[in-house]
């Protein structure tokens, strides 16, 4: 009879929510139940002993130990690498991420270069008033979702810490006045007091208008709307933004990825500046992968910069558009890649992706994916937060510590990348 | 065994001013000249390095009480700025990692470039607890200094409750247990009552009146917390950041607050933003307030201060005192963070630029200055500049030499706006201060003022944290703190004329305290914990992994 072991407080680590009250049964090296976590998570526990990676050389397996020096050659005898991902491993694995990268005159980039790193830009030109997660529970008496949508995405987000939850002030969902923009009437928005449709592609326009109201001045206005929303319900808008106490406002991709990017959230930003000169108002990206705030992190206190790095002049130079993955594969500009906990052949832009079969690319994954597929080497790592422990932080840059919890065959992220280091290093 | 001979030594912790003699190091200690005997059989064994350090000036290594080094609001000021790192690159040698500089440098840039100037230890001046463990994983790559962090703990929600219901027990405890779990070294308090009334949406004005849902005053909560602080034994007291810090005439507060605490253990930091005087009826509400400010400091037998010295050019604010920042933000137009930290905390950030030939930054310049000059006791009285709030750390060569040359700031000042010397007093002040005195700013004081007893002097029993500069004659001051000769880490040569060696990658230790405490007050706050904050308390403390070189120091032994 095997033993039955319970353990409590364990963190999820699918996104950037990063709830850490899951509780796992586990026997003979299996989960058997789980509670607390959502539907998505539910689904990846189940799933993550399956699907994993073996050592694989050109398609065929070998050992461990082989895949790793054939990553350092690799990484020793490319002019240009590029390593990339990074958002779904831990952060003592990207801290020796970027160590590589020095060491191999590497660029390295995370995937929040196509997610919420227009937002990090947009921080870079105005600033940004945010809080942690529990402050926005305890204290937030309006909030806002824009081109978000977390019932979808982050299931347990609006009952750990925003509408559902009960705070210090505010307690329950009547406590709190809830406004959803977005371009479909999505199931977020079904939870909010208000949803008001935004045309595609307007959010800019619809931000700015906002912040003229809410400044005192009346936008120009051909037909009476701004982005398909009435000029008369704007103006009420603005007045609820003004007079909230501890407004919020979680934006999504929505706005990061559409239209004018970056200059999406730098509207967003200068808003809800603003909006602080009334009562308080903070920000907050919904980041999707579990650890991807903690690439900016780590990334930053190591080089400065919090993605889009070379390291082609052995210190580290910033410049999304030059150094970010997509721009690298796309323009046929690196001679090799190394991904890291990551599936850019699903993500990326065709161009950028079908590059990856023109070059050496490495991956280091738990799990087989499409990028696996277009892989030189392929060298398998244990699973963060279930077989493999680490830090990880959620998206209020809250830093959590994973327990393992199961045994695993392979090294970690963290072990793997310090050995190819090492053989580089050591060279 | 190392020998460092014909040393000018000034080591005030041993009332040293300027003798010629020499150290012995064994490992990572000072030591005892061992007997003759010994020496001979050292010299034998080749085991006996001696280095003539012909007359060359022999300190302690430095130690800086409170500079913003690591963790996350000095990493979202780095984000922030990539326009302050991009002309500051420093490339990978040998086993030296690369890194930016300027205001805000990467980890490893802030461990090398304090090491340069031959200090070795530093303190971070503000973590907020639940952020604790980011700023140990700064720390592990942080290399060549020791280093702890102040914890936050004046607008603690724990803090705040155990206070108002009057239970000094539970709030000792809880202190104990939050100094415990997060790995710190000190407590730090910053605008109290003032940061939860900024997330209230409120302000406050001074230290008397009660002005947020928990319903305490400034005062009330700055006597609890000093009392519990000396309740602890902890080593350092109590590391304030005054009330109505920055603004002009809050010399009033500050004096204020140095008279409710008279007779308290007290170290009020960066005491420059503190001092301002104001003008009614003029466009330049600013004037300096040292002459109050400094005497109130000669007369408290239990305080010292550090300055926060304003330094002219680039500077990243940054501070928990989240309004100040917002004010900052109004006052320049220039971008700006905040960041409120659930239950414990707030924080902003602001970069700035402090112009030589600006009336108002020449008032918190001479501050900074008539403060230093005019605080009498160089124990009392410490060299910072609250990096990189009134300017980065690197600018402390130049202020050593504005302290030691009259002649150098008279020119200096001749530079500045033609009307300060209506709002201030500096030029009538003659003060030089001697390489001793330096020392004691530097090294000897602030190593005191933290309790830690190892540090800051070059008596047997030390660490062997060294700096040696080159003799002053004919030479620039500034140039000679700013490019040691040698300096020794843990007995190691990690400089030598002024350049990094690049062989090793020295990590240093991480300084913490373990305070005696009841731990059921784990379980007491248990509930409210669960509730309120957005994590678990089985998940708040910082685990041992993330320790990687710890030395604990021990706290005061009991009245």
């Amino acid at each position: 009879m095997s033993e039955v072991k319970k353990y409590e407080n364990i963190t999820c680590t699918f996104c950037g929510a990063l709830c850490d009250n899951i509780e796992v049964e586990v026997e003979s090296n299996q989960i058997k139940k789980i509670k607390n976590a959502c539907a998505i998570s539910r689904k990846k526990y189940m799933h993550a002993l399956q699907d994993r990676t073996i050592p694989m050389l050109n398609g065929k397996e070998c050992d461990y130990d082989e895949a790793i020096s054939r990553a350092a050659d690799i990484l020793k005898n490319s002019k240009n690498p590029l390593i990339y991902g990074l958002s779904s491993t831990t952060a003592e694995a990207q801290k020796t991420a970027v160590k590589i990268a020095e060491l191999s005159g590497a660029n390295i980039d995370s995937t929040s270069s196509v997610c919420h790193g227009p937002g990090t830009m947009a921080k870079q030109l105005v600033g940004m008033v945010t809080a942690t997660l529990g402050e926005i529970k305890n204290r937030s008496d309006l909030m806002i979702f824009w081109g978000a949508n977390p019932v979808e995405a982050h299931p347990n987000h609006s009952k750990r810490y925003t509408m559902l939850s009960e705070g210090l002030f505010k307690k329950n969902r009547s406590d709190r006045e809830v406004i959803v923009f977005d371009v479909r009437k999505t199931p977020t928005a079904k939870m909010a007091d208000q949803f008001f449709e935004v045309e595609p592609g307007k959010d800019f326009e619809l931000l700015m208008a906002l912040r003229m109201l809410v400044n005192g001045k009346e936008p120009e206005l051909n037909n009476n709307q701004i982005a398909g929303i009435d000029i008369e319900d704007l103006k009420v808008i603005a007045e609820k933004l003004k007079n909230a106490k501890y407004g919020s406002i979680f934006y999504g991709m929505g706005l990061t990825m559409t239209g004018a990017k970056y200059m999406n959230t730098w509207a967003a930003m200068s808003l809800i500046r603003d909006l602080n000169d009334f009562g308080r108002f903070v920000m907050m990206p919904m980041r999707g992968h579990g650890n991807v705030a903690g690439s900016e992190i780590t990334m930053a206190w190591q080089t400065g910069y919090p993605f889009a790095v070379n390291f082609s002049r052995a210190y580290p130079r910033y410049n999304p558009g030059e150094y970010t993955a997509v721009d690298l594969l796309a323009n046929r500009e690196v001679d090799a890649a190394f991904i890291i906990a990551s599936d850019p052949a699903a993500n990326l832009p065709h161009q950028a992706a079908a590059y990856l079969d023109e070059i050496p690319t490495i991956v280091l994954d738990p799990h087989w994916n499409l990028t696996t597929d277009k892989a030189e080497v392929v060298i398998p790592s244990a699973l963060k937060g279930i077989t493999a422990s680490g830090t990880v932080y959620r998206m209020d840059h809250v830093p959590l510590h994973l327990r393992s919890f199961l045994e695993d065959e392979w090294p970690d992220d963290a072990e793997a990348l310090v050995k190819i280091g090492e053989l580089i290093e050591n060279d | 065994m190392i020998r460092l001979f014909n040393g000018v030594i000034y080591d005030p912790a041993q009332k040293i001013d300027g003798e010629l003699g020499e150290i012995w190091i064994k490992d990572d200690k000072i030591v005892e000249k061992p007997s003759a005997k010994k020496i001979k059989k050292l010299k034998a064994a080749g085991e006996l390095e001696e280095i003539d350090l012909e007359n060359k000036i022999l300190m302690a290594g430095g130690v800086d009480i409170h500079s913003h080094i690591a963790g996350p609001k000095v990493n979202s000021g780095r984000v922030l700025r990539p326009e302050d790192h991009r002309r500051d690159n420093i490339a990978r040698k040998g086993k030296l990692r690369s890194g930016v500089g300027s205001t805000v440098p990467s980890s490893y840039v802030t461990g090398y470039r304090y090491s340069m100037m031959g200090y070795t230890t530093v303190m971070e001046a503000a973590g907020p607890p639940m952020k604790a463990k980011h700023i140990h994983e700064e720390f592990n790559d942080l290399p060549f200094i020791d280093k702890g962090f102040l914890v936050l703990s004046g607008n603690n929600y724990f803090v705040l409750k155990f206070i108002s219901e009057n239970n000094m027990e539970a709030l000792k405890n809880y202190l104990g247990w939050l100094i415990d779990v997060t790995g710190a070294y000190a407590l730090k308090v910053v605008n109290p009552a003032g940061v939860e009334a900024w997330k209230e949406g409120k302000r406050m004005r001074g230290i008397k009146d009660k002005g947020t849902s928990f319903n305490l005053s400034p005062s009330e909560i700055m006597l609890a917390l000093t009392e519990a602080n000396d309740a602890l034994n902890l080593p350092h007291a109590v590391h304030l950041h005054t009330n109505d810090l920055g603004t002009a005439g809050n010399y009033k507060t500050t004096l204020d607050t140095l008279e409710l605490l008279k007779d308290r253990r007290l170290h009020i930091t960066h005491i420059q933003f503190s001092s301002y005087g104001k003008n009614e009826n003029d466009r330049i509400k600013f004037r300096t307030a040292t002459d109050k400010v400094a005497a109130a400091v000669n007369k408290h037998p239990k305080l010292t201060v550090d300055i926060g010295q304003l330094v002219f050019g680039e500077a990243t604010t940054m501070t928990a005192d989240g309004v100040l920042e917002y004010n900052l933000h109004k006052l320049s137009g220039h971008k700006w963070v905040n960041t409120d930290v659930e239950m414990e905390t707030g924080s902003g950030i602001v970069p700035m630029n402090y112009k030589k030939k600006n009336l108002v930054n020449g008032i918190q310049w001479a501050t900074g200055m008539e403060l230093f000059l005019k605080i009498e006791d160089p124990f009392k009285v410490f060299l910072t500049t609250d990096h990189p709030n009134a300017g980065p750390f690197t600018a402390y060569p130049w202020i050593i030499k504005l302290l030691m040359d009259k002649d150098y700031r008279e020119e200096y000042i001749s530079g500045m706006h033609k009307n300060i010397d209506n709002y201030t007093d500096i030029s009538n002040l003659k003060r030089e201060y001697s390489l001793y005195e330096i020392a004691a700013v530097s090294r000897s004081g602030p190593a005191k003022s933290l309790g830690l007893k190892n540090k800051g002097h070059l008596a047997p029993g030390a660490d062997a944290d060294i700096a040696v500069y080159k003799s002053l004659e004919n030479k620039d001051i500034a140039d000679v703190f700013a490019h040691p000769a040698l300096v020794f880490k843990d007995g190691i040569l990690v400089v030598e004329d002024g350049e990094l060696k690049s062989d090793k990658l020295l990590p240093g230790r991480t300084l913490m305290i373990k305070p005696e405490y009841d731990k059921n007050i784990q379980a007491e706050i248990r509930g409210d914990f669960q509730k309120f904050y957005s994590m678990s308390i089985d998940n708040y403390a910082v685990t041992d992994n993330y320790f990687n070189k710890v030395e604990v120091v021990p706290c005061r032994s009991k009245a």
